[in-house]
């Protein structure tokens, strides 16, 4: 039967009552997303340490897609008519990197920079299986949630 | 004249646009047919070529619509500043002494709307395409929205950038965008990506560019306007720069490529900003000209809302930029932009430019490009 499933692996933690996107953490204190597994720090190959990075952060700077991105690689479930404009961003979680992502806030007029934004997991294609994929995205902290994406 | 110098002794372009039925080498041979007879030596006569292109393999190729010489032949490729290293290239086989004269080609022809590919060719994973976030324009518009707020640019900077480029467009026979446009029509356009409009864009089209270069000490017997290589430099990025198709950002930042560049190019030819007479700064979009003036050394950060509302970078301003219009006015074939740039700046240099030639006698031509994977080149001339 089909479910919900992350986009990748490593993405979020999901199934997660508070789902947090992963990164990895080198010895020098440093973060990387996505995750990876190893990555040369001062000349050593090292292991990263798994992290969940921050929930909430600030709206560091943003831009707009208003044409539906060259398929492929574009995996969304939309067709060049039903496809929604959609917002991109950087997101500075205090303390650990900014982070790209969708936002769930198409309108620029609606966005500012600095603004508070939290995550948000939410549906965004269908997989070979049939599974809904879902993806992270950041939305305007006491914006509703599913809000932009169709999401129930 | 020291040994190492290198000098361009002639240029050809086969303007940009679209041409549909004329392949890539054809038109990289339209090319360097004008750049022969611009430097006045036959084919038969270049020991070295170094050809860059995006969409053709093998673009050293060319030799079969030129002439199967045996010169030596390779292809560069360096993203949108593969026209800069093919130039450097070129330049290098001569100061090592490979070759006395040798040819730098650029051609291209690009499929119609935004570049595509899979990310894995950039070193992403899958999902970052599946998910429509491989788009190198999501970081024009998220680099000039950043910059607006840090340094309070306004919007009519932008669509003042796009209006020059359009305008000197217009007065470039060869130009593909031959329309002047007014900044409130640029404005009012729609956003492709917030906060840059449909016009403060340019789009990937075809065209070729060849620039025919020498021993300093030969140049004489060619032109009595030889153009001199004074600088050549190029820059990937480094850790905590803003920089394309980046998933994430550490929170300590770093200079862009193109500052570190344009650093060492003016430490190379022994010059500064202020020596520059006409330049040519890479403008994927209106936002990146702006940028890339404060880049450059040109003026601080901030500055560009005076300079251009005073028409500094027009052609009768104090420092003409992207004078036959830019990317906006001729569109990027990938391999052949930055080579169009220096022809460009050949033809200033020389006083060849006519309708949109610079005032007074131009000395110091400054070429910049920028691009993915985050890497900036920076070229030098003088006369």
């Amino acid at each position: 039967m089909a479910q919900q499933v992350p986009l990748a692996e490593d993405l979020f933690t999901w199934p997660a009552e508070e789902p947090a996107l992963i990164g990895g953490r080198s010895s020098d204190g440093k973060l990387v997303f996505p995750y990876r597994s190893h990555k040369l720090v001062g000349g050593v190959n090292e292991e990263l340490e798994r992290v969940e990075l921050p929930r909430r952060g600030t709206l560091w700077t943003f831009t707009g897609q208003r044409f539906r991105p060259p398929s492929p690689p574009y995996a969304g479930d939309d067709t060049p008519k039903t496809f929604e404009p959609f917002a991109v961003g950087y997101v500075e979680l205090p303390g650990a990197l900014r982070v790209e992502a969708r936002l769930t806030e198409a309108d620029p007029d609606k966005l500012h920079i600095g603004q508070e934004m939290e995550l948000r997991i939410v549906p965004f294609g269908t997989d070979a299986d049939g599974n809904q994929t879902l993806i992270y995205a950041f939305a305007p902290v006491g914006a509703e949630e599913g809000h932009g994406d169709g999401s129930e | 004249m020291a040994p190492s110098d290198v000098a361009i002794i002639g240029t050809g372009l086969h303007p940009f646009g679209r041409y549909p039925g004329k392949s890539a080498l054809e038109m990289g041979e339209d090319a360097v047919i004008e750049a022969l007879a611009d430097a006045g030596v036959e084919w038969s006569a270049i020991q070295a070529l170094y050809a860059g292109s995006m969409e053709v393999k093998n673009p050293e190729a060319i030799v079969g619509l030129l002439g199967l010489t045996g010169v030596p032949g390779r292809a560069v490729f360096t993203g949108c500043a593969t026209g800069a290293t093919s130039l450097a290239m070129a330049a290098n086989a001569i100061r090592l002494g490979d070759a006395d004269i040798a040819i730098a080609i650029g051609l291209d022809k690009h499929p119609r709307g935004a570049f595509s590919d899979h990310p894995s060719v950039s070193g992403l994973p899958g999902w970052y395409g599946e998910a429509g976030l491989f788009l190198t324009t999501h970081f024009f518009g998220m680099k000039i929205n950043r910059y607006m707020h840090d340094f309070g640019i306004t919007p009519i900077t932008l669509a003042r950038a796009a209006e020059k480029a359009f305008r000197n467009g217009a007065a470039n026979p060869r130009a593909w965008r031959r329309t002047p446009m007014t900044a409130e029509q640029i404005l009012e356009s729609q956003y492709l990506n917030y906060p840059l409009t449909q016009y403060m864009y340019c789009s990937p089209d075809e065209g070729a560019a060849a620039a025919i270069l020498c021993r300093a000490d030969l140049a004489s017997k060619y032109t009595d306007k030889p153009i001199y290589l004074r600088a050549s430099t190029l820059f990937s990025r480094r850790e905590g720069a803003f920089e394309l198709l980046s998933p994430s950002l550490p929170l300590e930042t770093a200079p862009s490529p193109t500052v570190f560049a344009s650093q060492a190019a003016y430490e190379q030819a022994g010059i500064g900003p202020e020596d520059v007479d006409v330049a040519q700064l890479q403008d994927t979009d209106a936002g990146s000209e702006v940028i890339h003036l404060a880049e450059n050394g040109f003026c601080k950060d901030g500055e560009q809302e005076t300079l251009l509302a005073e028409g500094a970078t027009e052609i009768g301003g104090k420092l003409p930029v992207n004078t036959d219009g830019g990317l906006l006015a001729n569109g990027e074939p990938v391999g052949a932009s930055g080579l169009r740039q220096i022809h460009e700046l050949v033809t200033q240099l020389r006083g060849r430019a006519g309708g949109r030639q610079v005032g007074g006698t131009p000395r110091v031509g400054y070429a910049h490009l920028y691009g993915a994977p985050g890497t900036a080149a920076v070229t030098i001339l003088s006369t």
